[in-house]
């Protein structure tokens, strides 16, 4: 299935050539869990501190938990980030 | 140092400067700068005076750590009574100004009256002097700051002073210090103003003196700076992309207000964030971003100095505006960017950079120009109110044309100087003004971040997310995440986050370093610097003193519980898109538990018992 997954911050440098606004388009298996997504850009899951799947925040216990995903979910990862 | 002890009286109907010493008592129940500098204001203003007659006061104030060497030890607060709110104003600068007072061995400046003519303050260490600045009046901030450099033959005075929209009565008008770091909210430039004084410049070379314990103070300011320089947003994310990485963030949880509120994601918002600041631009292959920049003492440095595109319609014709200078910071972007719908960067930019220039406060003025373009859109106001100009949201071309407009108060500029809440009245279109208590709305839709409604409709100064930022626990799950949908729990949350802010606001210090410090932190840098004990307890007390104080001085100038609300809009209509989708802000869930845990009355009042336990004044 396909999914969105974008990549911020400082850690924008580790997402593909092609990607467009920071996101790209990614075929995935269906019981893929969040962490492997992430695992795939080779994001260190430790620096992965806010993940949000269709903007909603996913707890890390959750991370590991397969088939978590469907097809057109927009999953997004920034670092520990702040402003104001 | 910490406290210098000394305080100076200016009196610009009289034309005087008179030191005093500062009342310690006050100084232990209230700290510093936002804390301290509002006892004064309200032992000293009457609560319903009017913000711009010669009988309200305008306080600049430090802090007891503004000057050492602490880790963003160098702000100061402009505190007085708000001519867009009516309530109490407390604005908070950084850069180097404060720091430049305190070295000059004053803890804060008190002007009263009004001058007869335009005026300069200017300050070298004891020396105090007025100074004629009819040669200054009608000049922008910029041009003041050059020309008291020129003046004064010394590149390192600082200066703070109000540009030409202040001078014009533009409602939002803010105070600039050091070209681009500013007291920026609530018009506290426009009062500046209103008592004919432009600047103030301040030379310091007293240096750091009387800390309680300095070895133990320089111990603790160093572990201290160990804490930000480690933590991942602090030691990296701010001074990498600055506050404008929260563009995309705010975006995709469905809490970006655009286009004046209506609705809570912007799709052109990857194009005005922090990532798109470091992108390279087809002209000349430069990015936005120069380079990041730091205020005096500042270890995190999230300041954002940037480039316009020379190419750029705003300024092909226009060098003197080619040079870097300060912004975009995420408030400045968002309020020009998604709230009018723009997605120009160059445009975002340069709009920013007169702001600056000349003093409006980049929030209230974007916000402002959103609900023009509203009212626009709506068929109230048209081309012959504007003089011809398209005010559709989106237009780019419309934004640079308000600007300017704005910064000299000409033409359709003394409507959107206004601001939001009387320009709509003014139409007739109340409903429309985005506002709480006459001050616009920062950058996070309460639909989404329902703790923020609670923070805005409560907040002393108005719509303000620096009184208590919840965004940190409920979107960046900083110190702890918590449910931005849910509105269980946030009444403390609140409370707990706008003491604290209460506090670090009082001390001299950044809000941003509580990104990384908890009170446990801080308490040692105060408590080694300043008479007596400072322990984190004592400061979450003197934070909710101050809130009390301040919330004391707003009602006693007239506003009730009633004024503690939210737009209809956002209390009515729920969010079309997103996580929040279907949800409006459930204000009315948390504000009864909040009034009673601030100890205040059903009706928002204070109670006497309130009042004694942090004994207030009558």
């Amino acid at each position: 299935m396909k999914i969105t997954f974008k990549l911020y911050a400082t850690l924008q440098h580790l997402l593909p050539a092609h990607a467009v606004d920071n996101a790209v388009e990614v075929e995935v298996e269906k019981d893929i869990s969040l962490h492997q997504v992430i695992d795939k850009f080779s994001v260190n899951r430790a620096d992965a501190h806010l993940v949000l799947v269709n903007g909603r925040y996913f707890d890390c216990e959750g991370r590991d938990e397969p088939g978590v995903l469907v097809e057109g979910d927009v999953v997004a990862v920034w670092p520990p980030v702040a402003g104001g | 140092m910490a406290w210098t002890r000394q305080i100076l009286r200016v009196n610009l109907t009289e034309g005087t400067c008179i030191a005093e010493p500062l009342n310690m008592d006050w100084a232990n129940q209230y700290l510093g700068q936002r804390g301290l500098a509002t006892r004064y204001l309200v032992e000293e203003v009457d609560p319903k005076v009017d913000a711009l007659a010669p009988e309200n006061k305008m306080i600049m104030a430090t802090g007891p750590l503004t000057g050492t060497m602490a880790s963003t030890g160098g702000r100061y607060s402009v505190i007085t009574k708000s001519p867009l709110t009516g309530a109490v104003a407390c604005s908070n600068s950084g850069g180097f100004f404060g720091a430049e007072l305190k070295n000059a061995g004053w803890d804060m400046i008190i002007f009263e009256g009004k001058a007869a003519s335009p005026m300069y303050l200017h300050i070298e260490n004891e020396s105090a002097t007025l100074v004629d600045a009819s040669d200054l009046w009608g000049k922008s901030c910029w041009e003041t700051d050059e020309l008291l450099h020129a003046k004064h033959q010394d590149p390192q005075i600082r200066v703070a002073c109000v540009g030409r929209s202040a001078e014009s009565g533009c409602l939002y008008s803010a105070i600039i210090n050091d070209l681009h770091r500013a007291a920026g909210r609530s018009g506290v430039g426009t009062v500046m103003a209103s008592k004919n004084l432009k600047a103030v410049s301040v030379r310091g070379t007293l240096g750091v003196g009387n800390i309680k314990d300095p070895a133990r103070f320089m111990k603790s300011v160093k572990a201290g700076k160990k804490v930000l320089a480690e933590n991942p947003v602090t030691g990296e994310g701010l001074p990498a992309l600055g506050t404008q990485v929260l563009m995309n963030v705010i975006n995709e949880v469905g809490a970006m207000p655009t286009r004046n509120m209506q609705e809570v994601q912007f799709e052109g918002a990857s194009k005005i964030s922090g990532e798109a600041m470091l992108e390279p631009r087809a002209s000349d292959g430069k990015p936005n971003l120069t380079r990041n920049g730091g205020c005096f003492a500042c270890t995190i440095a999230c300041g954002r100095i940037s480039t316009i595109d020379r190419e750029h319609f705003s300024v092909k014709d226009k060098p003197q505006y080619w040079g870097n200078s300060g912004g975009l910071e995420y408030e400045a972007a968002w309020a020009l960017g998604s709230d009018t719908g723009v997605d120009d960067l160059d445009a975002l930019t340069y709009v920013n950079f007169i702001c600056n220039e000349d003093g409006m406060d980049p929030i209230s003025f974007g916000a402002t120009v959103a609900a023009a373009m509203e009212l626009y859109e709506k068929g109230v106001i048209t081309t012959q109110h504007t003089g011809g100009m398209e005010l559709k949201f989106g237009s780019a071309e419309a934004l640079c044309w308000a600007v300017e407009q704005s910064a000299t108060g000409e033409g359709f500029g003394a409507d959107i100087n206004l601001g939001s809440r009387r320009l709509c009245e003014k139409y007739g279109r109340p409903e429309l003004s985005m506002t709480v208590k006459g001050q616009e709305f920062p950058a996070y839709d309460p639909r989404g971040i329902q703790g923020m409604g609670l923070t805005y409709a409560t907040s002393n100064r108005g719509a303000c997310h620096l009184r208590g930022y919840t965004v940190s626990s409920e979107i960046l799950g900083v110190p702890e995440k918590t449910d931005p949908l849910t509105t269980d729990g946030k009444a403390g949350l609140v409370k707990a986050f706008q003491d604290a802010t209460a506090a670090v606001d009082s001390a001299g210090l950044c809000i941003f370093t509580t990104f990384a410090w908890s009170l446990d932190d801080i308490s040692p840098q105060i408590d080694a610097a300043c008479d007596g004990d400072w322990s984190p307890e004592r400061l979450v007390e003197v934070g909710e003193r101050v809130w009390q104080l301040e919330r004391d001085f707003n009602m006693k100038a007239g506003m009730t519980g009633a004024d503690d609300t939210l737009p209809d809009r956002l209390l009515k209509d729920a969010a079309k898109t997103g996580p929040a989708s279907g949800k409006v802000c459930e204000l009315g869930n948390m504000l009864p538990e909040y009034y009673q845990l601030r100890g205040w009355s059903a009706d928002g009042n204070l109670t006497a018992e309130t009042r004694s336990k942090f004994g207030l004044p009558s």
